[in-house]
């Protein structure tokens, strides 16, 4: 068996490793479980790591290679913990679930697992994916294994940090109004919202229902491409879905001729830092240099998308959160004297603050008397959102911008704040709004810390999405590797080679 | 401008118990939250008509044919409380 | 005192007969064991989405265009959000500003006279769950100990019909519900089973001065599970509002719940923020666009509905209105009463006969028109035997009862108890001279001028003849032998 190194290797990589014969998936996954039990204890991704599962499926794996041959079959995966997995326990990192068991196994989960994926555990996020941090889980904090000090970004931190700190070989995330392509860009990992619609909803715990979207957080655009392929679809238990016009293809290209690229001004007006900024000039620069022609260009609505959004979002999601109500399951608060006295402390007791805060504001924005002036109004800010996207895809074939304003921030230094953690979204929450496909590629560090660069495209512009992506990121050559320090604490840092020094 | 009252009432609806601090602290950050979604009031929306769906599909249903459903034991798996294969709430009066 | 007329609304709800819930795949079933018909969606567990059922949707637009709505050329869903046990996603997904269809009316019979009445929408929605209460007074939320819920029903197909405020009387509320449901059972679309709960009903009212057309402010009654109890609420209400109105008071727009033990309304404890539902258009579901060949398709292939079938029976067997509509009320009675008469007996008279003997029979035996001993065939030589004399109608009225009990032909009926009708005069005679013979007293005060004994002389022979003799032939017979 030949040295890997989880904090390298792709699936890509892994596959070939595989399909040769090189390695068993018995072996391959225990490089992760070996991983995760070197540095779990310092990043802590995982809510719940499914051990026995990982190392019995990826035997059984290997013992029916013949039946159970497939371009996933073996490749260890880890899930954001808002997706149902039938017979184990899917939280959404939210007291109200404790211990919730599902019945029933998420579209896109069962469409991996078909493939014989081999799933390593359930990662952290927000609570209920309400967040940009992971701080806002009920269980644990994730950190950034750049630097854990900092946060991983979020929600879908777990799953950014596993893959970042070499703890799964990819992952499953889910994009709200950034939740993947933001903490992929903080942890510097790759992480793609697919088009609305792309990928099946049915079994992922519904934040804002007209906005969220499964898609993947890999090491590589080709492995992102993979994974992407095998996620999508139309589910007919979700009237919300539809078929991809065109297959996603695994990108290839190199060169970027002929692609015309459009900067938004307004992405770049709101407080980028210095060193975001740098890089993101600097992948301008390589477009160019690989035959694209940049353009700036104008969305003239951006400053009332985040408006919109923080309307939209918690109005969709105190509906949908209405359900976790202790009558069916999930947690009950102990000797209710009546039903009224039951809801409201379950409800009180099972959801964390900025869930609550959540709930109330959609319960305002929706309630008598005010749904003209925030929700309609709301709703009329999406539609301008997306004509102005509309308009600049009449000139450009992509537009680009950093993903996220800032590198990842230290741990506890927004909490008190929840503006301005908002503000963490304001380049992502748009392309939600219009129902877009984007990505996140790792473009280099600010200050040790990775930076992202986003690219977005029109609707079910996929492929053209990640052949771009992919002839970026090889003229970036950007090989994440993260140091585990903690720049908080004396200690020392774990070391870049964390993951191959805890191997045999 | 929201204040105390509208949070608890509000609260209540969402069947949300909040103690008092939690009150007084949602109803400030509330406060400054909605000052800035109050932004969205500057623009003129005349003849702008709204968004729900992003999507341009209709018409997705389905055909009336039975499928298995869950065992009783996995319909209440879950259950906090169950009583004579019910749900079981406490007295609603 | 001035005079005072209603105005009256119906909301009504109606469970559809499709085979499958309304937003997931498990099967609709009634009076099975608690909880054996859920599934993610219908429990509201986490991730889980709704999609609709497209049967549902035809249904719905049946009554739709039965009720004379326009079917809307694009229809949403909203969800309504209350908290309630038996509503597991704690919001009822329904429609609300962009419904099914809207505009329509409905034409009914209170006695002779035709009304009209305006349907305000038609639009489709999720049945809630059962809930049982327990301990305490038996059944009830107040005092009991806990409650039960049980989701078999949870996600039913349900429509809401909302009409306009256009009936005129208690007894025309109940009319008006009668024979809507009807029509609703004729499209085949819902048993509307009462028992079940398949159809349920709310009215508002308010009152006006005679004459007068501006609308009152209105109260909403529920609690009225039966026709007769939907009357007597209506009948409760308009004077409760009446003396209100005229000791100089307001009445407030609230709930009134009906108690069917005292017969009286009284008010709901209110329900705190009860209307701030908050709809917003269901995001997990996209717009019905309808087509308007499907629409067509769907009028083309709607069943012939009671109302038509009535004026279509009067012409053609030349029946009172009266009887067109109780003949016309169902598909299987209609049915049932075209055959008899197709077999050749008289319209009239099959008329009657279904209408008196058969529904009573019916109605004790719990059968449905066209079921049970008595066929059509029965019943048509039964008319015939009656029509030409073979037998007499009070003996046919037993002849009735018999082929339930013996279940065997008429003709075989009066073959074995020797019930035809007597109109051999020999044997006349000879009973008319017995009776003459027997009672001088009788004959003396009948040839006194008193001709009413005749009666007396009548009732002797049927008597004497187990009710058999030809009347008519008796009458004659008698006659002869007194005055000559």
């Amino acid at each position: 068996m030949p040295a890997l190194d989880p904090l390298r290797l792709t699936a890509r990589v892994a596959k070939r490793l595989l399909v040769d014969g090189e390695i068993s998936s018995a072996e391959l996954t225990k490089v992760y479980l070996d991983q995760i039990a070197a540095v779990e204890g310092h990043v802590r991704a995982y809510i719940r790591v499914t051990y026995d599962n990982a190392a019995k499926y990826s035997t059984k794996v290997d013992r029916e290679m013949q039946a159970m041959r497939g371009p996933l079959a073996g490749l260890p995966i880890a899930i954001k913990d808002n997706m149902v997995t039938e017979g184990v326990t899917t939280t959404c990192a939210s007291r109200i679930l404790h211990d919730y068991m599902p019945v029933y196994t998420a579209t896109a989960v069962r469409q991996v697992w078909d493939d014989h994926v081999v799933m390593l555990g359930k990662t952290n996020l927000d609570e209920f994916a309400m967040g940009s941090s992971t701080e806002n889980s009920s269980y644990q904090t994730t950190r950034n294994p750049w630097d854990l000090a900092t946060v991983p970004g979020g929600s879908s931190g777990g799953s950014a940090a596993a893959v970042a700190a070499g703890e799964a070989l990819w992952a499953l995330g889910s994009d709200t109004g950034g939740s993947i392509r933001q903490p992929a860009a903080l942890c510097g990992t790759v992480g793609m919202k697919p088009t609305y619609g792309a990928v099946s909803r049915y079994g992922l715990v519904a934040f804002a229902s007209s906005l969220d979207q499964i898609g993947p957080l890999t090491r590589s655009v080709y492995d992102c491409a993979l994974l992407l392929q095998h996620i999508v679809g139309y589910d007919p238990n979700d009237a919300t879905s539809v078929a991809l016009p065109e297959p996603v293809a695994l990108p290839d290209a190199e060169r970027l001729d002929g692609l015309r690229v459009g900067i938004p001004a307004e992405y770049l007006a709101v407080g980028i830092e210095p060193g975001v900024r740098a890089r993101f000039d600097e992948t301008i620069a390589r477009v160019e240099e690989l035959g694209g022609n940049c353009v700036e260009i104008s969305l003239p609505h951006t400053e009332y998308a985040l408006p919109a959004y923080y309307i939209i979002a918690p109005a969709e999601a105190s509906a949908n959160l209405a359900r976790f109500d202790g009558v069916r399951y999930g947690y009950r608060c102990a000797d209710p004297v009546d039903l009224l006295d039951m809801y409201e402390r379950t409800r009180g007791e099972g959801f964390g603050p900025e869930v609550k805060r959540r709930i109330v504001i959609g319960t305002y924005a929706l309630s008598a008397g005010y749904y003209d002036a925030y929700y309609g109004r709301a709703q009329k800010v999406r539609t301008l959102v997306r004509r102005d996207f509309e308009r600049a895809f009449a000139d450009v074939d992509l537009i680009a911008s950093p993903t996220s304003p800032s590198v990842a921030f230290k741990a506890g230094s927004r909490t008190a704040d929840p503006l301005s953690m908002y503000m963490c979204d304001i380049c992502t929450i748009p392309v939600n709004l219009a129902g877009l496909p984007a990505i996140s590629i790792p473009c280099g560090l600010s200050d040790g810390l990775p930076v992202g660069f986003q690219l977005i495209g029109p609707a079910f512009s996929e492929n053209r999405i990640l052949q771009a992506a992919h002839a970026l990121e090889g003229a970036i050559g950007f090989a994440p590797a993260p140091t585990f320090c903690d720049s908080g604490a004396d200690a020392a840092c774990l070391g870049a080679h964390a993951g191959t020094e805890a191997q045999e | 401008m929201i204040g105390e009252d509208d949070v608890r009432y509000v609260a209540k609806l969402a069947r949300l118990r909040l103690d008092p601090d939690e009150v007084a602290r949602m109803a400030a950050e509330l406060a400054k939250i909605l000052a800035h979604i109050g932004k969205m009031s500057e623009l003129d929306m005349t003849g702008v008509p709204p968004t729900a769906h992003v999507l341009d599909v209709v018409n997705v249903t389905r055909p009336d044919k039975p499928r298995p459903s869950l065992s009783r034991a996995d319909a209440l798996r879950n259950a906090p409380a169950v009583s004579d294969d019910c749900f079981r709430v406490p007295r609603m009066g | 005192m001035s005079a005072w007329e209603p105005v009256i609304g119906l909301e009504m709800h109606v469970e559809l007969d499709t085979r499958t819930k309304m937003f997931c795949a498990c099967e609709v079933t009634k009076g099975d064991e608690p909880n054996l018909h859920t599934c993610p969606k219908c429990l509201a567990h986490p991730g889980a989405l709704p999609v609709v059922n497209e049967r549902a949707v035809e249904y719905a637009a049946r009554i739709a265009l039965a009720l004379n709505c326009s079917v809307q050329p694009r229809n949403i869903f909203h969800r309504k959000n209350y908290f309630y046990p038996d509503l597991p996603k704690a919001y009822q997904i329904s429609q609300y500003d962009e419904p099914l269809a809207v505009d329509g009316w409905f034409e009914y019979w209170v006695d002779d006279e035709k009304l009209g009445c305006r349907i305000n929408r038609v639009h489709m929605e999720e049945d809630a769950a059962k809930l049982v209460h327990a301990g305490g007074d038996a059944g009830r939320i107040a005092g009991s100990d806990f409650s039960m819920v049980d989701f078999n029903r949870g996600g039913t197909p349900l429509i809401e019909i909302v009409s306009e405020p256009d009936i005129p009387s208690p007894e025309a509320a109940r009319e008006f519900l009668q024979q809507l449901r009807n029509l609703v059972i004729e499209l085949g679309v819902s048993e509307c089973n009462m028992e079940e709960g398949q159809i349920r009903w709310d009215a508002n009212i308010s009152v006006r001065p005679e004459g007068s057309a501006e609308l009152g402010t209105r109260t909403e009654l529920k609690n009225m599970n039966s026709f007769r109890y939907l009357q007597q609420a209506l009948e409760a209400e308009i004077p409760r509002q009446v003396e209100i109105i005229e000791a100089g008071g307001r009445i407030d727009l609230e709930t009134l719940h009906f108690d069917p033990d005292t017969g009286s309304t009284t008010p709901l404890r209110s329900k705190e923020e009860a209307h701030d539902y908050r709809y917003f258009p269901e995001p997990d579901l996209v717009p019905l666009v309808i087509d308007p060949d499907w629409v067509e398709g769907l009028r083309a292939t709607q069943p012939e509905l009671p109302a038509a079938r009535a004026e279509r029976f009067m012409s053609q067997y030349s029946l009172s209105r009266a009887d067109a509509l109780v003949l016309g009320s169902s598909h299987a009675l209609a049915a049932f009463y075209e055959e008899v008469v197709a077999l050749g007996a008289g319209a009239k008279p099959v008329a009657n006969w279904t209408m008196g003997e058969y529904l009573a029979h019916l109605n004790a035996a719990g059968l449905e028109a066209g079921h049970g001993h008595v066929t059509a065939e029965r019943l048509a030589k039964l008319v015939k035997l009656v029509e030409d004399g073979t037998v007499s109608t009070s003996s046919g009225k037993d002849v009735f009862a018999r082929m339930i009990a013996e279940r065997a032909e008429p003709e075989e009926i009066v073959e074995r108890h020797g019930l035809g009708q007597i109109s051999d005069m020999s044997k006349l005679k000879a009973a008319v001279a017995r009776v003459v013979a027997d009672n001088p007293a009788q004959v003396e005060q009948y040839r006194g001028g008193k001709q009413q004994v005749l009666g007396f002389f009548v009732g002797q022979i049927m008597k004497a003849t187990g009710g058999r003799a030809n009347p008519q032939l008796v009458n004659e017979l008698l006659r002869k032998a007194l005055d000559g």
